[in-house]
C-alpha cells in the first residue's frame, strides 16, 4: 500500500465514520421512538415519510436551522466547546472498531485501550457543558455525571482486564478472530472464566451507566433536573450532545459485541461472517438498551453507587480471580492466551 | 446470614428486573391501542356536552325558543345573550339574536336543564380550533339557519 | 458563579423548583435551599393558579357554583361535586332517592380509580419510568369513556344535581363497567410486577420520605397520605355518608409512613373501589334519579352547614354559610392536598433532591385544588 492510497483510505474512512455516527444518531432516535411507541402500545412517528422514516431528517433540519442561543451568564468558551468534546471522542473511538475482517479504519494493537481512553474524555464534555451553562440544574447534573462515570469505570475496566487476560491481546480484530463460532464466543467460554455471562452482564450494565442511559440517566433526569447538563443548549448544540450520546451507545454495544459476542463472526455455519453480523448484533444490543430504558424507573445516585461498589466491583473482582485461577490451571483453555 | 441476605437481595432484584422486561416485551408485540386522530376520529356519545345549539321546530324550521331568558339567567358565566321581539299580531315573542360567548362557557349544561321548552341542545362538535377569540362568539341563530340551508341543499 | 454560594461560610444555594418544572405537575413553585444535592429547607410557594373559587361562590346562586367544584381537582371532579351537593342538600333539606345515591357512589368510585391510575402513571414518571404512564392511561381511558357516556364530559363532569344526578345510567354503562373491572383485575398484576416489585422502585421508595402519624396530625394531612402513616381515617368509614355503610370494603392502612406505604395504599384502594362498584352494581335499585320536590331556586335557611366527603386525595370539606338568600353568604372549601403539601417543607428537610421529588409525587398533588 503506497502513501497516497493510505491517505485516501483514511479520508474515506473518516467521512464514512462521521456519516455513520450522524446517521446512527438520527435513525437511532427514530428507532427509539418506534420501540418506545410499541412498548407503550402506540405507533410512534408515522407522518413524515413511510413509517415516519423521514422524521429524523426533518428533526435534523430543524435542529440545524435553529438559533444557538447563548444565555448571558454562560462561559462562552466552555459553553461552545462542550458539545464537540462529547462528540469527537465518540467518533474517534470508531476508528479502531472492526466492522468486518478488513473494514476497520485503523487497526491498532492497543485498540481496546484507546476506546477506553476516549470514553473517559466524554465525561469531561458533560462536565464542561454543565459547568459552562451557569445553570444550577446543569451544575448538579454535571457533578452527578462525573461521580457516576468514575464509579462505573472501575467494574468495567476490571471486566475488560479479565477479558484481556483471556484473549492476551488488545487488538480488537484479533479478539474477534478468537471467537470463530458460537461455542467459542467469550460469553459462553466457561472454561476460561466460569462467570463469563455474568461478566457480560456487568459490562453491559456499566456501558449503560457510562453512556448515561436509563435506568442510570441521572445526568438528564428530566423530572428532577429539567434536562441536566444540556438544559441551556438549543439547536445544534443540543444536537451534538444527542449525537454524542447515541454514538457512545453504539461504541458501548460494539465493544460488548466484540468482546463477548464474536464481533463480525457468524454464529451459524451456513451464513458467512461479515459486517452484517456485526451490525445485527450491535443493533440487537441497542434494542435491548432501549427496551431497558422504557421498562425501568431511574435509580438514585446512592442506589447507583451502591450497585457499583457493593455488587458490581466485588463480583467483577471475583471474576478476575477465578479467571486468573482457571488460566493458571488450564493454560490452553483460554483462547490464544 | 448477612451474605445470604445479600444474595437473596441480589437475585430477587435481578429476577424482578427480568419480570419487568418480560412484561414490556409482551406489550411490544401486542397491537397498538391508539386512535390515529386526524385520519380516524371518535363518534361522540349521545350525551356528549359540547357547546349549545338552538333546536328547530321540526315542522316550521323556526327555533323553538320563546325568549324567556331562563338560560341566560341560569348561566354561571354569563356567556349567553339573547334578544327577541313581538311582531304585530303575533302571540309569542320571536327570537332575533342568540349569542353564545364560547370562550367563557364552562359546559356545565345548566342552560339546557333550565329550558322548559327543549329549545337548546348540546352540539356534538368537539374539535374546535380557530385563529381568534372572536371566532368563538357564536351566533346560534345563524348557525341554525346554516344548518337548515345545508340540510335543504342535501335534500 | 458567585450566584451559587449564598454566603462565604455556608455553602448553600437556592434552587427554584418551578413554577414550570416537569416534576411539579402544574404551576407549583418550591423554593429549595440546597447543600449540594441535599435539601436544607423547602418552602412551597402557592398562588400561581389562584382563581378565587370561594369568592366566586358568593356571587353565584347555589346551583351556579356546581361547575366550579369540578375545576378544583380536575382528576377527581365527581368527589368534589359530591361534597358540594351534599352540603347544599343538607342545608336545604333535600332528600336524595336511593338509586341516585347508588349512581353517585358508582361514578365517584370509578372516578377515584381513574384518579389513582393517573397518579400511578405520573408518580412512576416522576421516578423516571415512562411506560407505566401509558398503560395506566389506557385503562383510565376506559373509565373516562364510561363516565362520558353517562355524564357527557370526560374531566369536568358537573354530573350531580341537588337531589340526584343529571341523568340516569343505562344497561350499556352497567355491562361496560363490569367488563372494565374484569379487565383492570387482569391488568393490576402486570402493574405490580412491572412497578411495585421492581427492585429499583423498592430501593427508591422503601424508607424514603417517612412521614410520621404525628406530622400528619400536625398538618392535617388526610387521605392516602395519612393512611400510609398508620392513621386509620377514611370519611367513608368514620363519618359514613351516602350509601357507603351498605357496602363491604376495607380501608387499606400501612404503618411505615414512607413513600412505598402511600403507594401501596393507593394501589389497594383501586381494588377496594372496584369491590364497591361491583357491589353497587349488583344491588342497584330501581326508581327515580332525582328528588321530586327540588325548588328551582334554592334558598337554604340561614345557618352554618358543613359536609365532608372522602375524595381521591383525602378529606374534602365544604362549609356553607347561608343568610337565606339565593346566593351563599360564605363558601369555604377545605381541600386535602393543601394540607398534604404543607407538610412537604418539614418532611423534605435533609433529603436528596431525587428522593424529595419522589416524596412530592407520593403526596399526589393537584395544584388547582391547592390554590383554588
Amino acid at each position: 500500500m503506497n502513501a497516497s492510497t493510505e491517505v485516501y483510505r483514511l479520508i474515506a474512512f473518516l467521512v464514512g465514520l462521521i456519516a455513520f455516527a450522524a446517521l446512527n444518531a438520527a435513525y437511532l432516535v427514530w428507532l427509539e421512538r418506534k420501540v418506545c411507541g410499541h412498548i407503550q402500545r402506540r405507533i410512534g412517528p408515522k407522518e413524515v415519510g413511510p413509517y415516519g422514516l423521514l422524521q429524523p431528517i426533518a428533526d435534523g433540519i430543524k435542529l440545524m436551522t435553529k438559533q444557538v442561543m447563548l444565555p448571558p451568564q454562560v462561559d462562552p468558551v466552555l459553553f461552545r466547546i462542550a458539545p464537540a468534546l462529547v462528540l469527537i471522542p465518540a467518533v474517534m473511538s470508531f476508528v479502531v472498531i472492526p466492522f468486518s475482517e478488513n473494514l476497520v479504519a485503523r487497526e491498532i494493537n492497543v485498540g481496546l485501550l484507546m476506546v477506553f481512553a476516549f470514553a473517559s474524555v466524554n465525561v469531561l464534555g458533560l462536565l464542561v457543558g454543565g459547568w459552562g451553562s451557569a445553570n444550577k440544574y446543569a451544575v448538579i447534573s454535571a457533578a452527578r455525571c462525573v461521580s457516576q462515570n468514575v464509579a462505573y469505570e472501575i467494574p468495567m475496566l476490571i471486566t475488560v482486564i479479565t477479558m484481556v487476560m483471556i484473549t492476551g491481546t488488545m487488538n480488537l480484530n484479533e479478539i474477534v478472530m478468537q471467537q470463530p463460532d458460537i461455542t467459542r464466543w467469550y460469553v459462553f467460554r466457561f472454561t476460561a472464566s466460569p462467570l463469563a455471562p455474568v461478566a457480560f452482564i456487568i459490562f453491559f450494565i456499566c456501558s449503560l451507566a457510562e453512556t448515561n442511559r436509563a435506568p442510570f440517566d441521572l445526568g438528564e433526569a428530566e423530572s428532577e433536573l429539567i434536562a441536566g447538563f444540556h438544559t441551556e443548549y438549543s439547536g445544534m448544540g443540543f444536537g451534538l450532545f444527542f449525537m454524542g450520546e447515541y454514538a457512545n451507545i453504539v461504541i458501548g454495544t460494539s465493544l460488548a459485541t466484540i468482546l463477548f459476542l464474536g464481533g463480525w463472526q457468524s454464529p451459524v455455519p451456513f451464513i458467512p461472517g461479515g459486517w452484517w453480523w456485526f451490525l445485527a448484533k450491535v443493533y440487537f444490543l441497542i434494542f435491548c438498551v432501549m427496551w431497558i430504558r422504557w421498562t425501568y424507573p431511574r435509580t438514585t445516585l446512592w442506589g447507583l453507587l451502591n450497585l457499583s461498589w457493593k455488587i458490581l466491583i466485588p463480583i467483577s473482582l471475583l471474576n478476575l480471580l477465578l479467571t486468573g485461577g482457571m488460566l493458571k490451571l488450564m493454560p490452553l483453555a483460554g483462547g490464544a492466551g | 446470614m448477612i451474605m445470604g441476605a445479600y444474595f437473596k437481595d441480589l437475585f430477587g432484584g435481578f429476577w424482578s428486573l427480568i419480570v419487568g422486561l418480560a412484561i414490556t416485551i409482551k406489550y411490544f408485540f401486542q397491537p397498538v391501542v391508539t386512535l390515529q386522530y386526524p385520519h380516524e376520529s371518535l363518534k361522540m356519545t349521545p350525551r356528549f356536552r359540547g357547546h349549545i345549539d338552538l333546536v328547530a321546530d321540526p315542522g316550521t324550521g323556526e327555533p323553538l325558543c320563546i325568549v324567556c331568558g331562563m338560560c341566560q339567567r341560569s348561566c354561571p358565566s354569563g356567556c349567553i345573550s339573547l334578544k327577541g321581539e313581538k311582531p304585530e299580531g303575533a302571540k309569542k315573542k320571536v327570537l332575533t339574536a342568540y349569542t353564545l360567548d364560547f370562550t367563557r362557557c364552562s359546559l356545565c349544561g345548566l342552560c339546557v336543564e333550565s329550558c322548559n321548552f327543549g329549545a337548546i341542545d348540546f352540539s356534538k362538535e368537539y374539535n374546535l380550533a380557530g385563529p381568534s377569540r372572536e371566532a368563538y362568539v357564536f351566533d346560534l341563530l345563524k348557525r341554525l339557519k346554516d344548518r337548515r340551508s345545508n340540510a335543504d341543499a342535501d335534500a | 458563579m458567585s450566584e451559587l454560594a449564598l454566603s462565604p461560610n455556608q455553602e448553600t444555594f437556592v434552587l427554584n423548583l418551578g413554577p414550570q418544572h416537569p416534576a411539579t405537575h402544574g404551576v407549583l413553585r418550591v423554593k429549595l435551599v440546597m447543600d449540594g444535592e441535599y435539601i436544607v429547607s423547602a418552602e412551597p410557594v402557592l398562588g400561581y393558579i389562584h382563581r378565587m373559587h370561594e369568592k366566586m361562590g358568593e356571587n353565584r346562586t347555589w346551583a351556579q357554583f356546581m361547575p366550579n367544584t369540578g375545576r378544583l381537582d380536575y382528576l377527581g371532579a365527581l368527589s368534589y361535586n359530591h361534597g358540594y351537593v351534599k352540603a347544599v342538600e343538607r342545608a336545604a333539606g333535600i332528600e336524595v332517592p336511593e338509586r341516585a345515591e347508588y349512581i353517585r357512589v358508582i361514578t365517584v368510585e370509578l372516578n377515584r380509580i381513574a384518579s389513582h391510575l393517573l397518579w400511578f402513571g405520573a408518580f412512576v414518571l416522576d421516578l423516571g419510568g415512562f411506560t407505566p404512564l401509558l398503560y395506566a392511561f389506557d385503562d383510565r381511558e376506559m373509565i373516562l369513556d364510561l363516565l362520558e357516556s353517562v355524564t357527557g364530559a370526560r374531566l369536568t363532569f358537573c354530573y350531580f344535581r341537588f337531589g340526584g344526578v343529571y341523568n340516569d345510567i343505562d344497561d350499556d354503562f352497567v355491562t361496560g363497567t363490569r367488563e372494565f373491572i374484569k379487565r383492570l383485575r387482569k391488568r393490576l398484576p402486570d402493574y405490580h410486577n412491572l412497578v411495585t416489585k421492581n427492585i429499583i422502585m423498592i430501593k427508591r421508595l422503601k424508607d424514603v420520605g417517612v412521614i410520621s402519624a404525628e406530622m400528619c396530625r400536625k398538618y392535617g394531612a388526610t387521605g392516602p397520605v395519612a393512611r400510609g402513616s398508620g392513621i386509620d381515617y377514611d370519611v367513608r368509614r368514620s363519618e359514613p355518608y351516602s350509601v357507603y355503610p351498605e357496602f363491604d370494603f376495607d380501608i387499606p392502612v400501612y404503618h411505615e409512613g414512607d413513600s412505598m406505604a402511600r403507594y401501596m395504599v393507593r394501589m389497594d384502594e383501586i381494588e377496594q373501589s372496584m369491590r364497591i362498584v361491583e357491589q353497587a352494581l349488583d344491588r342497584l335499585p330501581d326508581g327515580p334519579v332525582k328528588a321530586e320536590k327540588v325548588p328551582k331556586i334554592i334558598k337554604p335557611a340561614p345557618g352554618d352547614y358543613y359536609s365532608v366527603v372522602e375524595a381521591a386525595r383525602g378529606t374534602f370539606g365544604v362549609r356553607l354559610v347561608s343568610d337565606g338568600t339565593n346566593t351563599p353568604y360564605r363558601l369555604k372549601l377545605r381541600s386535602p392536598t393543601f394540607s398534604n403539601l404543607s407538610l412537604f417543607g418539614e418532611a423534605a428537610r435533609g433529603m436528596l433532591l431525587a428522593d424529595a421529588l419522589a416524596l412530592m409525587g407520593s403526596l399526589d398533588l393537584v395544584i388547582p385544588e391547592i390554590d383554588r
